[in-house]
């Protein structure tokens, strides 16, 4: 049998982070196309109610490695408990999320096993004894297909939203995975901040207009406003916008930003790459409004506008105008 | 402080992408390139930190000989050297590759501090920064939006999830991968565009850095790119076709009476 296939999982808190779900979902697709088994492998000080929920998502087992080091996230201590782990049981494949804290450490993590680095993965299958992965690149308006070339294990990430995670009735057994090595963090951890911001809730927001790169300067802003005033929309942005000092921090939507999901969301100058799309894929009702007809938000757009937004967006303040009167 | 700096340069945002004819990646013939986004900001922590500390800046670059051009951008806003790595058997690199090459010029230079972007806007692997660092034995921050360097060293700002940032110190040297929007990079002037035309910009063999050709480039790579293609696009949108105030006026009428959302 090929070795097992590992799930690193996160905590958020002591709970599972949810995209833990998608990971363990990922590695048993992944343990039945490569004819083996999947086990979820969760590094902590406490496994709070994480090891349990995890135990439902499919995983054959889930194995705890505790440690007081493993508390605060430090890229040292949990490559030093993963990698060590990893050497001496030899998995074949390590599956983590493709979030902010597992990819801090994943590189280490492969250099200290010699593995290949397969990062944000979105898809994948078998070929030739083998396998062949799908991600993304070209923040998405392109993907690729990539093989490992060579021997030994391969450390993967999985894309928020790939694999779907799939809780079930059963419950996989919790063991505990015994650490024969000394871990040490490598940074400080000396607090966690809110981002600084006047605090504009987009939350709430009914109808959200965003605006993407594409709005080509702050100068640009007023034909945004006027057809926010006329929809009653909040205004909200991809993130080169607040980047470029365009807008408040506050307004940005997605992964490093707010996650909304009103009923209207209308992306003008917006790409839709994943970091973006994940904090308003949620939304009921996806407009884009893009020059470019390839561009990968019309994937995820109910209706679309391939133009100039220059020109299409006061065309629609007048056509909301007009609606309305 | 001697601070090296990982630039790249890739295709421009607003670059019309299409696969090559052997499928295997996309046609560079004709399309604009740029320093990636990240690298940028790169710079300019780097140039800042020098000032303020009397240090020097070197920009690194594994790339053809297009990617001298990113190298002048950067020595022209106030890099003082460059190091281009511009060899046939540097191409095709993953991050594992590109990696161990940017660790031999580190280990040759002995930086105090390095800086990266977070990712690269082609391949996007956001991991050869924390690579490198892994190779050097050196601690690391990914996804940084605040940098403060004092003796021996840092305090970073990172990045998490949900409009949150985590406050750390780490020990120098080290690694640090900034995140787009740390700074606001300047332009460059039209002395330093003159100046840098003077600077020294030394072009490195793998015999140079005592790296063996099959450790770098594709041959030192671990993945192998078999082909690009666009992603499928699913349902998709309807595309509303017809003049700007005839798509304006169906689009409104659409959002009330199909979609019911307005
Ligand atoms: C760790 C990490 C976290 C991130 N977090 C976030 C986040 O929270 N939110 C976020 O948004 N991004 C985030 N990003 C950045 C993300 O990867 C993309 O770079 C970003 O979303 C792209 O923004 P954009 O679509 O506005 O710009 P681009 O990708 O440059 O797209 C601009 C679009 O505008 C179109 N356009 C240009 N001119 C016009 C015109 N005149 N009329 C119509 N269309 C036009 C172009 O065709 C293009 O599609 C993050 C990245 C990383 C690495
Ligand atoms: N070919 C390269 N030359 C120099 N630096 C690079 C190269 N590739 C990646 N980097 C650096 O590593 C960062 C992350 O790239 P990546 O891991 O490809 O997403 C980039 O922002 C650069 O700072």
């Amino acid at each position: 049998m090929a070795g097992k296939v590992w799930v690193a999982l996160q905590q958020r808190g002591d709970e599972l982070h949810p995209m833990s779900g998608e990971a363990i979902a990922a590695g048993v697709r992944l343990a039945a196309t490569v004819g083996s088994e999947a086990e979820a492998i969760l590094l902590c000080a406490e496994p709070g109610t994480a090891a349990e929920t995890a135990a439902r998502y499919g995983a054959a087992a889930v194995r705890v490695i505790q440690h007081p080091s493993l508390g605060a996230y430090t890229p040292g201590a949990f490559t030093g408990a993963l990698s060590a782990a990893a050497s001496t049981e030899a998995p074949g494949w390590i599956v983590l999320a493709h979030s902010y804290q597992s990819v801090d450490y994943m590189p280490r993590v492969a250099h200290a096993l010699d593995a290949a680095l397969v990062p944000e993965v979105i898809d994948f299958r078998a070929d030739d004894g083998g396998v062949i992965w799908t991600r993304p690149v070209f923040a998405g308006k392109m993907q690729a297909e990539v093989r490992v070339r060579g021997e030994g294990p391969v450390v993967l990430s999985v894309q928020a939203g790939a694999f779907p995670a799939a809780q079930g009735e059963a419950s996989a057994p919790i063991s505990t995975l015994d650490l024969a090595a000394d871990i040490t963090p490598d940074r400080e951890v000396l607090g966690v901040e809110e981002v600084a911001g006047e605090h504009v809730d987009l939350t709430q927001a009914p109808i959200i207009l965003a605006v993407g790169r594409g709005i080509g300067g702050a100068e640009n802003m007023d034909k945004v406003e006027e057809l926010a005033a006329a929809l009653g929309a909040e205004i909200g942005a991809s993130r080169p916008v607040i980047d470029s000092g365009w807008l408040a921090r506050d307004r940005q939507i997605g992964s490093s930003g707010q996650t909304v999901a009103p009923k209207l969301y209308i992306a003008a100058g917006i790409s839709g790459a994943i970091q973006h799309l994940v904090g308003m894929k949620g939304s009921r009702c996806v407009v884009a409004i893009n020059k470019d007809a390839s561009a990968p938000i019309f994937a995820i757009s109910q209706y679309g506008i391939v133009g100039d937004l220059h020109e299409v967006l006061p065309a629609l303040t007048e056509a909301v105008k007009e609606a309305k009167a | 402080m001697k601070i090296g700096v990982c630039i790249k340069q890739v295709p421009d945002t607003e670059a019309r992408l299409r696969p090559s004819a052997s499928g295997q990646w996309i046609d560079e013939e004709e399309i604009p390139f740029a320093i990636n986004e990240g690298d940028e900001y790169a710079i300019e922590e780097a140039i800042s930190i020098a000032e303020q500390t009397g240090g020097e800046v070197v920009v690194v670059t594994v790339g053809p000989e297009r990617a001298r051009e990113a190298l002048r951008k950067a020595l022209a806003v106030g890099a003082h050297r460059a190091v281009h790595l511009a060899d046939e058997a540097y191409a095709g690199g993953d991050c594992w590759a590109t990696a161990r090459a940017l660790a031999a010029v580190a280990n040759r230079e002995s930086f105090d501090l390095i800086l990266t972007g977070s990712q690269s806007a082609d391949v996007g692997f956001g991991t050869t920064g924390t690579l490198l660092a892994s190779m050097l034995g050196w601690p690391h921050a990914w996804l940084v939006v605040g940098l403060e360097v004092a003796d021996g060293s840092a305090k970073v700002t990172r990045e998490m999830e949900a409009g949150k940032n985590e406050l750390l110190q780490i020990g120098l040297p080290a690694v640090v991968e900034v995140q787009a929007g740390i700074n606001k990079p300047r332009y460059a002037s039209l002395k330093g565009i003159m100046q840098a035309k003077r600077k020294e910009v030394a072009e490195l063999s793998p015999a140079d850095l005592e790296l063996d050709p099959s450790q770098v480039g594709a041959a030192g790579s671990r993945l192998e790119f078999l082909s690009v293609s666009v992603p499928p696009k699913g349902e998709g949108a309807q595309i509303l076709e017809g003049d700007t105030a005839e798509v304006a006026t169906q689009l409104v009428d659409k959002l009330r009476t199909e979609a019911r959302v307005l």
